[in-house]
């Protein structure tokens, strides 16, 4: 049995969120330069060499990319032979949470659904984070993190379709899903699709889709290729950078297949921004 | 097409009726945050008939939420966020003389046509460039709901802060302008 710290977890999770907040991964930046080199109409292309120059500004001076630094989402896959010693694995990921959007003054955006009273005084500083924790074989701790913020979750949707709909329902879906926000999430897009399972596993798999590099390959070819399918749909759209109208409105859909149920079939679209801040590391 | 501006506040009816959808200005001067939670108490100061608390007369709110300023630093990073969440409680300002909004997305058409009845106009800034539009930002300072932390009201001052006009007083919209150049059907 390997042990690890509970303390070590804090700290490797206040750093990637403090080095998140105003560094864009490299995926992210070369999907963005590749936008902007494909990018036809010259309004979209002024906005795209703004956005990146942003990104420059971020990294260089260490300031949040973003105003909105989102909600803290992570996806951990805890090996069955390891230890954490000192605490519990969700407390110390709270922890560093805290510790990163304290320390890297980031902004605290967690509030009471109804009398959106800020939660820091209550609860802490933007806590709790969303943990969606999987116990996989190994000794090691395997943390996925993503800076969530609320422009582009707010466009999100999902939806049971009866099996009949098909392939073009979840395209139309889709389709209908990237129209109907138009200059909302802040485009250009990562569109996340979860498909199958049951309502909440096609949730939680959009969700997940959006973790993945941007530019890399559905290891399921049937995937790969309806990822395809809808990324040039959606680039019909002409919604453009921050909706000024132009031909690179998407960078990429990711998809994530689960079998289903025989009279469903789930479908959810989680939506993430042009200021993609995720990153992987494992302990 | 597009005309580049330079822009001093407070606006005058003639400021904003110069200006057309796709039109980039650079503001300086005093603008004004204020995000949900704000607009709906200044619309229940206005309901109360009581008085706000800044001049609304050619002013122009920002809809913004920054993250708190490292030592030293006016403000942290500060770029829009999405308007539509203000469409119930913007028309009611405008009637009372603000003259411009910056955020970012679309607006309900309770909105635009207040701009064009009484003359205001619709400002996107770019979404995600908090870091860049935070620079542009002299100094600024809290001036009411301090409790409501990165919803409160801030007085900013800005030097050269760019926008584009989304919607103008003459009922154009840029975000369909732009996309109905580019749609395939
Ligand atoms: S949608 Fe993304 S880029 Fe736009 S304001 Fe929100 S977090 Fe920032």
């Amino acid at each position: 049995m390997r042990e690890i710290a509970y303390e070590e977890i804090v700290k490797n999770v206040r750093d990637i969120i403090v080095y998140s907040a105003s560094n864009l991964p490299e995926d992210a930046l070369n999907a963005m330069k590749n936008a902007y080199e494909n990018e036809k109409s010259p309004v979209s292309k002024e906005v795209l060499k703004q956005l990146l120059e942003n990104a420059d500004i971020a990294s260089s001076e260490k300031r949040p990319l973003c105003q909105d630094t989102g909600l803290a989402v992570f996806f951990v896959k805890i090996g069955a032979d390891v230890k954490v010693v000192g605490g519990l694995l969700k407390d110390a990921i709270n922890e560093g949470t805290e510790k990163g959007y304290v320390e890297g003054y980031l902004r605290a955006s967690t509030c009471h659904p109804f009398t959106r009273a800020n939660n820091k005084d209550t609860v802490g500083y933007n806590l709790p984070a969303i943990i969606h924790l999987d116990i996989v074989e190994g000794d090691k701790i395997d943390i996925e993190y993503a800076a969530k913020g609320g422009g582009s979750e707010n466009v999100s949707r999902a939806r049971v379709f009866p099996p009949a709909a098909g392939k073009e329902g979840v395209i139309e879906y889709v389709k209908e899903c990237i129209s109907d926000a138009g200059p909302n999430p802040c485009p250009p897009l990562t569109v996340g699709v979860g498909i199958g399972g049951t309502f909440e596993k096609a949730v939680i798999s959009s969700k997940h889709a959006l973790f993945r590099d941007i530019g890399s390959k559905n290891e399921d070819p049937e995937m790969d290729e309806l990822e395809g399918v809808i990324l040039k749909e959606l680039n019909k759209l002409g919604i453009g950078t921050m909706g000024m109208g132009g031909t690179e409105t998407v960078l990429a859909v990711h998809i994530e297949s689960n079998p289903c149920h025989i009279a469903s079939l789930p479908v959810s679209v989680n939506v993430q921004c042009h200021s993609s801040r995720h990153t992987h590391i494992t302990l | 097409m597009s005309t580049t501006y330079n822009l001093t506040t407070p606006l005058s009816d003639e400021d904003v009726n110069k200006l057309k959808s796709g039109d980039i200005v650079y503001l300086s001067g005093t603008i004004f945050t204020a995000r949900d939670a704000a607009h709906k108490r200044l619309v229940d100061l206005l309901d109360a008939g009581k008085e706000l608390p800044f001049d609304i007369k050619g002013a122009i709110i920002y809809f913004v939420g920054p993250t708190p300023p490292k030592p030293g630093d006016p403000i942290g990073s500060a770029g829009p966020t999405t308007s539509y969440r203000m469409d119930s409680y913007s028309p009611r300002l405008i009637a009372e003389g603000l003259k411009g909004m910056i955020g970012k997305g679309k607006r309900n058409k309770d909105v635009t046509d207040a701009c064009q009845e009484h003359k205001a106009v619709y400002f996107g800034a770019t979404g995600g460039a908090g870091a860049l539009l935070g620079k542009q930002i002299v100094s600024a300072e809290v001036i009411a709901y301090e409790e409501l932390g990165p919803e409160a009201v801030r007085k900013l001052e800005v030097v050269d802060f760019p926008v584009t006009v989304v919607n103008d007083t003459y009922g154009a919209d840029l975000y369909k302008i732009g996309r109905a150049q580019y749609e395939v059907k």
